[in-house]
């Protein structure tokens, strides 16, 4: 685990970790007397809402990664300064949060935890994983990296290392996966379609290229 | 679309923003989440499609909406909490100061906690 000795609130000295937008707390608020009155229930929501996992947000993440990819000169800025990498593409964060990109390479596979509060960068990963909410998951993935990763049948190489990134309020991470093999001849946004989320927080590899055996 | 997907009759819903291929996009994940309540709630028989689809229409055509749309979803919810709420499900005051406290117990958690409802320091 790094050390987080991260910079801390450049701007109005009012941050808050956490915050809701009126829309956001309204559907809570809805949510919480709906499933007081028995009308509803959270994991029935939670259920349809993995349905559309892949039609919520951006998922401006894919084309970053294709991006990494294709581009060595970008790959290298995204190495050195994710923030101003992604922003170039267009893609600010909501809130002006930091990024960073760890890259996945044959030693070392890279894995992200934290979504326990409201600072998970949908708009570049696409929408989180029920289970990562779940708090066991978060600290079982720092003690037990590999076993966890076993139980999503994410089984790594013994001899490759897993590091596991912990968000912090100010510093969101976006994992770059290897690319796969027998993808020479795909552009960047057909090599998009195979960075799937799991891929970009590190639960999952990308995809298969349509030519690999 | 399959009869049996959840979404079959809300996904009917006037002028919700759809991909190529048919099915719901949705901009935020909270705009995913109402569109899933909703669901669930016309599913149970809480309210008809047409006392829905009423709900919905008449928050769309209200004057100052946004020239792009993006405001769809907060009609939708609009419609939503005007419709728990003409149903007695709930009051407009419970609602709202519900609202405002889910708002104080996000800002008074700290990185890294589930935001929980019990965060709230004066509820």
């Amino acid at each position: 685990m790094t050390s987080h000795d991260h910079d801390h609130d450049h701007h109005d000295g009012h941050h808050h970790d956490n915050h809701f937008s009126d829309m956001q707390a309204r559907v809570k608020a809805l949510e919480t007397i709906l499933t007081q009155k028995g009308l509803i229930d959270p994991a029935a929501i939670d259920a349809i809402v993995e349905t559309y996992e892949t039609k919520i947000g951006p998922r401006n993440g894919a084309a970053v990664v294709a991006k990494a990819w294709s581009e060595p000169d970008f790959a290298d800025w995204l190495q050195r300064d994710a923030t101003a990498a992604i922003a170039s593409l267009g893609y600010m964060g909501r809130q002006g949060e930091h990024m960073r990109a760890v890259f996945n390479t044959p030693e070392t596979h890279n894995l992200i935890v934290c979504t326990l509060c409201s600072c998970y960068p949908w708009a570049v990963l696409g929408l989180p994983p029920v289970w990562y909410k779940a708090p066991p998951y978060r600290s079982r993935a720092v003690i037990d990296p590999r076993g966890v990763l076993a139980e999503f049948g994410l089984t790594l190489p013994d001899k490759q290392k897993i590091r596991v990134w912990d968000s912090t309020a100010e510093l969101r991470y976006i994992v770059i996966p290897e690319r796969p093999a027998g993808t020479d001849g795909l552009d960047q946004s057909a090599l998009a379609d195979l960075v799937t989320r799991d891929s970009m927080i590190g639960t999952g590899l990308a995809k298969a290229g349509a030519g690999a055996a | 679309m399959n009869a049996h997907e959840p979404s079959s009759l809300l996904a009917g819903s006037p002028g919700l923003p759809k991909s190529n291929d048919g099915d719901p996009v949705f901009a935020e994940p909270w705009q995913a989440e109402a569109f899933a309540m909703t669901v669930r709630l016309h599913e149970k028989g809480v309210f008809s499609w047409s006392e829905w689809a009423e709900a919905l229409s008449h928050e769309l055509f209200k004057p100052g909406r946004r020239d792009d749309a993006s405001d769809y979803f907060d009609c939708w919810v609009a419609a939503l909490s005007r419709l728990v709420t003409e149903l007695s499900i709930t009051s407009v005051d419970t609602l709202d100061d519900l609202t405002r406290s889910w708002q104080r117990a996000a800002e008074a958690t700290p990185h890294g906690q589930p935001i929980r409802l019990e965060n709230d320091p004066i509820k």
